[in-house]
């Protein structure tokens, strides 16, 4: 049956035909608009194997045709420590609050280092993806968290230096002990990782329309971290100031990590809790945000 | 046999132009009067002070409507920047619509490039896994049909090479076996069979027509013609964004061929006007098809000689210029080219300027009965080509008379009285 379809209205049959199929038969229903709360996340479980395959594909591709491999996940901190150590620790004699420098500047930069990572890779999706968005579905949430994922390697692999140089202060008879705070290191890096997504998500989607952001990232995260105690502890802050540093979520985090492992700190529920509620609140709004844009940033971006 | 896809008043807008920051104070004004009134954001006057209407958009979509039965093949042609692949985009979920609703039972699997995902640097193996997955599939659906893929796709000694060695047929081999070996129930494929060459696409094709045949049911865009009215059991003729038609294959084919051609049996361009194609050496000024008798007609006898005349001005000396036509059959198949070059070396004399006309004699008892569609071109073999219009003319070659059995339909662009020889050879 051939039939040419008039201008305006729909076509009968296609009328027709919706009345007379039960609507609840149907697998999936695209609409112009979805509601900020459809988050799909059942979705983002099937596609599971490929965050998994995404994770690999990236590390695979960074390593291959290079001589020192993963072993430039270890460089990199070990440069950082080093420069710091000379700079901030001897130079400028600024305080580490009475633990050895290297260790001080270590495990700072280590966390430190997990969250930058996943902020500025995040940052970039939409914009490094368009490609492979452009042609084909898949939750597109699945990329961001692979590369959260890919950075924990990494974050592993420098956990591994730090507890290297923690063992050779040790047997040194540096005063070092650690805490029961040690149990909330799984908590930490859930934190540091939730808040690097959603801050990462949140940038991504917003540079889908106004590219400045992106260099706005890139330094901003470098600046970011002299609000931290990476360099030097909340505790030799005056106390009028310290809000300032806290008003960081990754303060909390860091000042956390190090009462932790070296027992020299400033430790605060309160200070954690906040930080926490504001990671959650980061990654939620991130997500909801994310999920509005990935819909049709394909025309703007 | 019940409806899986159903598309209803789908719509899709873009903007045009520059997407400047300016568009914050846009953005947010629209946002907040949507806030204040429950405006609808599509509406083009703005319930703030700026109340104007925002020219620069497009509609790619206009209230398309279709449906698409289980285990249908259906085909979407159009010309260029008709909306087929917008549709595409949609059912894909890459783009969402502006307007209108579509509902989907099964499903979908897209095809929309071929190698979507596949790194440079990873080997055959482990791409073969990133784009499987990609494209829908569990892990272990693609180990349980590894082996098949590698098989499909005749790259098997180089499985483990980084793929950025592959040649680019293998590249896409490898590519169209991961997808070929999907199985959903709805499968999109967007012009993906114009990369590979004939053997693969045949390949290709096959496999596809093997999913449809069981049960399956097959989108198909492509401009290839043949293909479509092969494989596509019904079409759907996209034109400017709208549903132009749809039904029966080649009907709907043979429309929209015709649609650019035209068929009065001559074509012009005005000489001084800037429709024709030109070049800085030569102008275009008519097409025609002239039967024996020498009238211009649209309608030949199937046994009758023609001439197909182009009708050119020679602008100033330049390059040695050839003219040529080609032919093409209903379903847009190229079946010969020949140009007025084509007697002499290519060094012939160059013309001087002027006003010229090449004629082409097409023999009779040559074409079969159907339509044809003329291309008309000119070029400097080698180094540019001058003009070149596409299906600029159509004509029709019918059987007017019975002339006795031989005039059988065979079937077949032509029909030729070929000398057979017929020898006994033994008892």
């Amino acid at each position: 049956m051939t039939r040419e379809v008039r201008r305006g209205g729909p076509s009968a049959q296609a009328r027709g035909a919706a009345t007379a199929q039960r609507p609840t038969e149907w697998t999936l229903v695209i609409r112009p608009r979805s509601s900020w709360l459809d988050l799909r996340l059942a979705d983002l479980w099937l596609y599971r194997d490929l965050v998994m395959l995404f994770v690999r594909r990236d590390f695979v591709s960074q390593y291959k045709q290079t001589i020192l491999g993963p072993l430039w996940f270890i460089l990199q901190p070990l440069l950082t420590t080093l420069t710091f150590t000379i700079i901030f620790g001897n130079i400028a004699q600024l305080s580490t609050d009475g633990l050895p420098k290297v260790l001080f500047y270590l495990s700072g930069v280590t966390p430190w280092n997990y969250f930058a990572d996943c902020l500025t890779k995040t940052s970039e999706t939409f914009n490094a993806n368009t490609a492979i968005f452009g042609k084909v579905y898949f939750p597109r949430l699945a990329v961001p968290l692979s590369i959260v994922i890919s950075n924990l390697i990494r974050f592993a692999v420098q956990f591994v230096l730090l507890a290297g140089f923690y063992c050779f202060f040790l047997i040194h008879g540096a005063a070092l002990r650690f805490t029961a705070g040690v149990l909330l290191l799984p908590l930490l890096v859930l934190l540091m990782g939730a808040l690097g997504l959603g801050s990462g998500i949140i940038v991504s989607s917003l540079t889908t329309r106004y590219r400045d952001l992106r260099l706005l990232v890139q330094f901003g995260v470098q600046l970011l971290m002299y609000s931290t105690p990476v360099i030097y502890p909340l505790s030799k802050l005056p106390e009028q100031y310290r809000w300032i540093m806290l008003a960081n979520p990754m303060t909390p985090i860091i000042e956390t990590f190090r009462y932790a492992l070296l027992g020299s700190g400033t430790f605060s529920w309160t200070y954690l809790g906040l930080s926490a509620a504001m990671c959650l609140l980061i990654l939620i709004c991130g997500i909801l945000l994310f999920n509005r844009v990935e819909r049709t940033f394909m025309d703007t971006v | 046999m019940h409806t899986v896809i159903q598309v209803e008043q789908l719509s899709k807008q873009y903007r045009l132009g520059q997407i400047s920051s300016g568009r914050l104070v846009d953005d947010v004004n629209r946002w907040w009067a949507r806030v204040r009134g429950g405006e609808d954001p599509h509406s083009k006057i703005y319930p703030s002070r700026k109340a104007r209407p925002r020219s620069g958009d497009m509609w790619a979509l206009r209230d398309v409507s279709f449906e698409v039965k289980q285990g249908e093949v259906l085909g979407l042609i159009g010309r260029n920047g008709a909306g087929k692949s917008t549709a595409l985009k949609i059912l894909s979920r890459v783009t969402a619509p502006t307007e209108g609703e579509v509902r989907v039972k099964g499903r979908i699997a897209s095809l929309l490039e071929v190698g979507t995902g596949f790194h440079p640097d990873l080997t055959g193996r482990e791409n073969i896994f990133v784009n499987g997955a990609i494209l829908g599939m569990t892990k272990a659906e693609i180990r349980n049909k590894f082996d098949e893929i590698v098989a499909f796709s005749e790259v098997e000694q180089f499985i483990d090479t980084p793929v950025k060695r592959y040649s680019s047929g293998m590249y896409v081999r490898l590519a169209f076996a991961v997808a070929a070996h999907l199985d959903p129930e709805i499968l999109i494929v967007d012009e993906v069979l114009a990369v590979g060459d004939a053997a693969f696409q045949k390949k290709c094709l096959g496999k596809m027509q093997r999913a449809a045949g069981t049960g399956r049911t097959v989108l198909f865009v492509s401009h290839n013609m043949a293909a479509v009215a092969r494989f596509c059991s019904r079409v759907l003729w996209f034109d400017h964004g709208r549903l132009r038609g749809e039904g029966d294959t080649e009907q709907m084919v043979s429309r929209y061929l015709s649609e650019g051609a035209d068929s009065a049996g001559e074509v012009t361009w005005a000489k001084d006007g800037e429709s024709s194609p030109a070049s800085d050496c030569i102008q275009l000024c008519a097409v025609r098809v002239r039967g024996r008798d020498g009238v211009v007609t649209s309608t030949l006898d199937i046994r009758q000689s023609f001439t197909i005349e182009v009708q050119y001005r020679i602008l100033q000396r330049g390059g040695r210029l050839r003219v040529g036509i080609r032919l093409l059959a209903q379903e847009g198949t190229i079946l010969l080219s020949s140009t007025d070059r084509d007697g002499d070396d290519e060094d012939g004399p160059m013309r001087a300027p002027g006003e010229y006309i090449s004629r082409c004699s097409i023999p009779g008892e040559f074409l079969n009965r159907g339509q044809y569609f003329v291309t008309v071109g000119c070029d400097t073999p080698r180094v540019r080509t001058h003009f070149h219009v596409d299906q600029a003319l159509s004509f029709q070659v019918e059987q007017t008379v019975g002339t006795g059995g031989h005039l059988d339909d065979r079937g077949g662009a032509l029909r030729l009285r070929l000398p057979w020889q017929v020898e006994r050879i033994g008892t």
